[in-house]
């Protein structure tokens, strides 16, 4: 596959190995405690365990895994509000594969499902349109998640209904946007980061302008960075040569994708569809400040929260969950209380358990070498 | 969803409509591709484009030179290293 093979090469992965290696010792900090770089990405995460990059880099680096995965901060009062929805006869209820495991406070989708509710797979929105014109007498819902990565196609597949005038398509819109996230996590006390690995699908799209805060009023170094493991660790290379020189800039690795000045047709289709919402709740994080997106009321008769009532009710994570301190990055997901035991992929308490771009989900899988180094 | 996949654009299904079919190591699939057309590169333009699909979207035209430019600096720094251990063996290091 053109672009994946030439950034897996092991040899190269080596010398940047060395390369950091090398960095590392000359930073000063580094001597007193770990340097810790936060990818903010689920993705990032996904990588970093599916090639166990992580054990190959000195122990000097902590890697904190961020809130980067829609999945897993999902919040269980939406996931009802979609059993509510699916549970309509009238409802085809459409999601992406991800989401169909995530727990409400009740039952997930695929248990709604398997209760009868007509709950459909899709790859892409436009398959959910598909289905709405195919079905004129059945209302569509798309159950839409993700970061500014997937904003687009969804307010594109908006505009498309609404040109083509279909009737029975409406959008359940969980749409969540990162900056004011990292804000978010910029400003909680309880994390000491010293430089963070930059979303690269999320910047393709809004470019890398929007991070310009991140080095100038908190002095930390952003990378943007692919997702091939010779990405990432191209990506922490130039994070700690930043560090070792004592720069905070926001730089892009990933220039082959993302374009410093982000789609401006993908923005364009955004900004006509969404407006921000005045805040949204975060599984674990609780409420940020405009980090979500609602449908505008030119689209209201596409947003099924205006077509459909629905409980919308605040439903407290599980106590034992401790989602929130793992993905702030307080602590490891294996430090958590349920991890493994009471929380597993087959059966997932928290969020961060279900998607395979959860932390949990990805020690769970391959992050066996690293948890045994710190138990030792 | 959020990780995306390189395919080729081979086909335009319908231009008005922003519709191509998209290769992905041999499999074929439809795609919008209003994210990467604009006036300079208009859907007709689009065959034989390397494109990232995320969710039935083409997202990002794939920019081949900056590719071939962060393979070239990765590729530079393992010349370096082999030129310091080279001096290094030599003892003028």
């Amino acid at each position: 596959m053109k672009y994946v093979e030439e950034f897996r090469d092991p040899e190269k992965a080596q010398i940047l190995l060395h390369e950091i290696d090398k960095l590392v010792s000359e930073i000063d900090i580094a001597k007193q405690r770990p340097i810790a770089i936060m990818e903010v990405c689920g993705g990032h995460t996904h990588s970093i365990f599916r090639y166990g990059l992580e054990g190959m880099l000195p122990k000097e680096i902590e890697l904190v895994h961020g809130p980067g995965c829609p999945v897993c901060v999902l919040p269980m009062g939406r996931v009802d509000d979609c059993v509510a929805i699916a549970a309509r006869p009238e409802v085809i209820f459409t999601t992406f594969g991800d989401a169909m495991r995530v727990p409400g406070s009740q039952k997930s989708l695929l248990q709604a499902k398997a209760d009868g509710a007509d709950v459909r797979m899709v790859y892409s929105p436009m398959d959910a349109l598909a289905l709405a014109r195919k079905n004129p007498e059945r209302e569509v819902v798309f159950f839409a998640i993700g970061f500014e990565t997937t904003i687009p196609s969804t307010a594109l597949t908006i505009q498309q209904a609404k040109a083509e005038g279909v009737k029975n398509f409406t959008v359940f819109s969980n749409h969540i946007t990162i900056v004011p996230t990292i804000k978010a996590i910029l400003d909680s006390p309880d994390l000491q980061l010293d430089g963070f690995l930059g979303p690269g699908h999320v910047s393709m799209v809004i470019g890398t302008q929007p991070y310009a805060f991140i080095s100038r009023h908190y002095k930390k170094p952003l990378v943007v960075a692919g997702f091939e493991p010779l990405d990432v660790l191209h990506s922490i290379w130039m994070v700690l040569k930043q560090i070792r020189e004592g720069r905070a800039e926001i730089e892009n690795q990933y220039a082959r994708i993302v374009p410093e000045e982000g789609n401006s047709p993908a923005l364009a289709a955004l900004s006509d569809v969404y407006e921000l919402r005045e805040f949204f709740e975060w599984r674990g994080l609780g409420s940020i400040d405009h980090s979500g997106v609602r449908i505008r009321a030119a689209y209201r008769d596409f947003d099924a929260e205006a077509r459909f009532a629905m409980p919308n009710i605040k439903i407290a994570d599980p106590k034992s969950c401790q989602c929130g301190e793992v993905l702030k990055g307080v602590i490891k997901p294996w430090q958590c209380k349920v991890f493994g035991t009471s929380c597993t992929p087959e059966a997932p308490l928290g969020a961060l358990m279900v998607s395979s771009e959860g932390a949990c989900a990805a020690y769970f899988q391959y992050g066996g070498i690293k948890r045994r180094e710190a138990v030792s | 969803m959020c990780l995306g996949i390189p395919g080729r654009i081979v086909a335009i299904d319908d231009a008005q409509r922003k519709l191509a079919t998209v290769d992905v190591s041999g499999v074929k699939r439809q795609v919008n591709v209003a994210c990467i057309v604009s006036d300079d590169h208009p859907v007709e333009s689009c065959v034989g484009d390397w494109v990232l699909v995320h969710v039935g979207f083409a997202m990002s035209r794939i920019d081949e030179a900056e590719a071939a430019e962060t393979l070239k600096v990765l590729t530079e720094l393992g010349e370096a290293q082999a030129e310091m251990e080279a001096m290094r063996l030599s003892g003028t290091v």
